[in-house]
């Protein structure tokens, strides 16, 4: 059977940035109910680092030229993980992701994907985004060489390397 | 309509206590009351401050709901209602095409059954938290649910049976599972006369594989005499091998069982040695027996088949020397219980003044020296003298069901007199007993049937409510009650209602079960044949009248969440894969007419609601799981156009039409 599962430990943090969407208060303005001593403040100070790359495990990363073939896996990534809310050349339920890396750093994506709950909470510009979308974006991936190889295939529909460079997900 | 005040009532309350609770009318109607500084300490014993856990799982049987419910002990709080033989409309259980298979039987769909044993799985004689089985008593079948999803996958039918309600009791190793049949009938079953009863209807005592899930499997069973089979445990530790059933009715009887079962002094317990069954069988005995039953399991695509069978193996105790003892037991013994060491043997006599305890090591030494009083049957009676161990006096009325705390103590609820009774094994001395409130049936201590019980607490499931909490009209909440064993003295804690009739339950340690849960299905792995994996393979399809809706659903929006071209008398399927990837994050799926109940879809899953709209109009279909703030937005429409309209089939979310 197709199961996944988590250690419970993680799953506390995740619980208390989940309460913030299942209430009727506006999600931006809630916060965490769920017992999580791990769970920060909404009101913590971040570090510069933090500001520009996002919460999260993914610092200082050192790309190279893209990667096609990465991308590619990316892009099947992306279409099944993302696009029922982003596209790549028009803003849907979320922003627009075709020029996402001329707006924030790839390790900013990336903490973004992996470690949504917790950007949403804590980040400015991130609850900036919620202020205006109103939906918050959910945890679709937990693994780190997923989630890199979306930032490949955004890299490549930035610079229009992609063989495809709108991607299922922009065909719309 | 007859009405009662809330005066007259309260009098009623007080005579039911004076009444049926019978000898400790002392205790009064507020039963249980205590002073105050013991009232703080038991609420502190029983207070789960908020966002911590609950020390055990307790699974309850929903009885007549055909339901299992989930409860945090010491809390006492629900938890979840695991729907396994009763249609469910909160999530689609038997009704999204899915599931509906789970419900076969040889009889046809069957809606609802009446669920009383969970039984945990075990390991070394102990649960493990893999799976927990429960029985179908009305139209018997057994049911196996994943303690990773706490969902029902899997249910077997047990053939040539009526009434299954000694099921299903587990082997130490989870090897098998039991199943006996409560009422007699004829096997094969035919038109005959009902007075013929005698030496025509027969019990059947069913041994089914347990331990490979969805390949539950009837390796056996064995034709006994026409009584009525009630309850069983297996042997452990020097009893490993042997299954201990109680019977009663062996004055076969078919009518007016109240009186006429009630004749003889003694009933028996029938000692079933199962690893000699297996060499008989091995060595040719028994035959084949033609029936017709359904096992229903989910597939690789996790959607339920039901597969029908159409033999099972039969041996008869003729067949196979030193397969089954009869242990006389006084009067219409009901549980059957094995003490951790494997060596005691409790049976709680319905209609008896004592509990009689028989000594597993007695019985072998018996058999040994051939101490049979008669034979019946074929079956050999031991003398009751060669094979009891004690017998408890004094220990209430109506002694039912054991459950021991590993300490040396065995714990016996006595329905007549409304109490639990605390005995010594060994010295089948009673040290305490304490009211319950009212008629207890089952007890429960967490592990309290295997050989290493958690002896902390224990829970009461008592039959009768009338005045322990607010009332609610003619119908109230089954009561619960929990009771600290962890001193010499029992001590009443709380009181809890549950769901449908809590006949029997299990408890385990949270920490066997809590940290191997399902949190959603992974997206990839979805091998369902209608499963949208992304938004790009949505798509409507029509074959004939029937029309397939392949859609998604993510916070918070349905692709396809506009579809036209649906006509009146077709079969619309709304095959709806919920895409999000994340804990917590079911959604929901309930279109406007629909005949049916409405769909809850696990992260990850696919699920199929049938509609057939019998109208032309538009009909709005939406998310009902509150999943995001924008909730309240994730809705849809279907046009239905009139039967044999030119209304081309297309669809689509914000604003682009598809069609195929």
């Amino acid at each position: 059977m197709n199961r996944s599962t988590a250690p419970v430990t993680l799953l506390l943090s995740a619980l208390a940035a989940l309460a913030a969407c299942g209430g009727d208060a506006p999600p931006a303005q809630s916060t965490a109910a769920a017992p999580s001593a791990a769970a920060p403040s909404s009101a913590a100070e971040l570090t510069d680092v933090e500001m520009e790359q996002g919460i999260g495990p993914i610092r200082d990363l050192e790309l190279g030229p893209i990667d096609l073939a990465l991308a590619e896996s990316g892009e099947a990534a992306f279409t099944t993980k993302c696009s029922a809310c982003h596209k790549i050349e028009e803003r849907y339920v979320g922003p627009e992701l075709g020029q996402v890396l001329s707006r924030r750093r790839p390790e900013f994506v990336m903490n973004q994907i992996l470690n949504s709950n917790e950007m949403v909470q804590r980040h400015p510009v991130v609850k900036e985004l919620l202020a205006q979308y109103y939906t918050p974006m959910p945890v679709q991936v937990t693994d780190h060489d997923e989630a890199r190889a979306i930032l490949e295939y955004l890299r490549s529909v930035q610079t229009g390397a992609s063989s495809t460079s709108n991607g299922t997900g922009g065909d719309r | 309509m007859s009405r009662t005040s809330n005066r007259s009532l309260y009098l009623i309350g007080a005579l039911v206590a004076a009444g049926t609770a019978g000898t400790y009318a002392c205790q009064g109607g507020g039963g249980g009351a205590v002073g105050a500084g013991d009232m703080a300490s038991a609420a502190q014993a029983v207070y789960v401050a908020p966002g911590t856990y609950d020390e055990f799982y307790a699974f309850m049987s929903g009885g007549f709901s055909g339901n299992l419910t989930v409860m945090g002990l010491p809390s006492g709080r629900l938890l979840k209602t695991v729907p396994v033989f009763s249609q469910y409309p909160e999530n689609g259980w038997g009704y999204s095409e899915e599931t509906k298979a789970m419900l076969q039987t040889s009889h046809g769909f069957l809606p609802w059954d009446d669920a009383h044993h969970p039984e945990l799985s075990m390991t070394d004689g102990v649960p493990d938290g893999r799976w927990i089985f429960i029985n179908g008593n009305n139209t018997p079948r057994v049911a196996r649910i994943d303690l990773t999803t706490f969902e029902t996958t899997e249910i077997i039918e047990i053939p040539n049976s009526a009434g299954n309600h000694g099921s299903p009791f587990i082997t130490p190793n989870s090897d098998y599972l039991v199943a006996s049949t409560r009422f007699s009938v004829p096997i094969p079953n035919r038109d005959m006369s009902i007075e013929d009863y005698r030496g025509n209807f027969k019990g059947t005592l069913s041994f089914i594989r347990a331990n490979q899930p969805d390949e539950m499997e009837i390796a056996f069973q064995i034709l006994m005499p026409g009584y009525d089979y009630d309850l069983a445990h297996a042997g452990k530790g020097p009893s490993d091998g042997w299954m201990f059933f109680t019977s009663y009715n062996s004055e076969e009887e078919h009518t007016l069982l109240e009186i006429n079962a009630s004749r003889k002094d003694k009933d028996f317990v029938a000692a079933v040695n199962y690893r000699r069954a297996e060499e008989c069988i091995a060595n040719g005995a028994g035959g084949t027996s033609q029936v017709r039953y359904r096992h229903n399991h989910f597939d690789e695509n996790h959607i339920a088949v039901s597969e029908e069978l159409t033999s099972v193996r039969v041996i008869e105790p003729a067949d196979c020397e030193n397969l089954v003892y009869f242990l006389p037991t006084p009067k219409s013994p009901h549980g059957v219980d094995v003490d951790p060491t494997g060596e005691y043997i409790a049976a709680g006599g319905k209609l008896a003044t004592v509990i009689p305890v028989h000594s597993f090591s007695k019985m072998i030494a018996a058999i040994e020296a051939g101490d049979f009083e008669e034979v019946v049957d074929g079956i050999p009676v031991i003398r009751y003298e060669s094979v009891i161990a004690g017998e408890v006096e004094n220990a209430g009325l109506g002694p039912l069901h054991t459950e021991f705390d590993g300490r040396g103590f065995a714990y016996t609820t006595a329905f007549i007199t409304s109490e639990i009774v605390k005995w010594q094994i060994g010295t089948w001395q009673v040290v305490d007993r304490i009211p319950v409130y009212y008629s207890v049936g089952h007890l429960m201590i967490p592990g309290g049937d295997s050989r290493q019980p958690w002896g902390k607490y224990l829970v009461a499931l008592n039959k009768i409510t009338k005045d322990r909490y607010l009332p609610t009209g003619p119908e109230l909440a089954h009561a619960a009650q929990l009771i600290d064993i962890s001193g010499d003295r029992m001590r009443l804690l709380l009181d809890f209602p549950t769901q449908g009739e809590p006949h029997y339950a299990q408890g385990i340690a949270a920490e066997i079960i809590q940290n191997n849960q399902v949190q959603f299905y992974a997206l990839e792995e979805n091998t369902h044949p209608y499963a949208a994996k992304s938004e790009a393979e949505t798509r409507v399809t029509r074959q004939g009248n029937q029309v397939h809706v392949q859609m998604t659903s993510i916070r918070s929006h349905f692709t396809p969440d506009n579809i036209e071209g649906i006509r009146v008398g077709d079969e619309v399927y709304f095959h709806v894969t919920n895409l999000e990837q994340d804990w917590d994050v079911p959604h929901g799926f309930a279109a406007m007419g629909a005949e049916n109940a409405e769909l809850l879809i696990m992260p990850g899953e696919t699920r199929t609601l049938k509609w057939v709209p019998r109208e032309v109009g538009i009909y709005p279909f939406y998310c009902t799981d509150f999943c995001s703030a924008l909730h309240q937005e994730m809705q849809g429409y279907a046009r239905v156009s009139p039967r044999g309209s030119s209304t081309p089939l297309r669809w689509g979310t914000g604003g682009t039409w598809r069609t195929n």
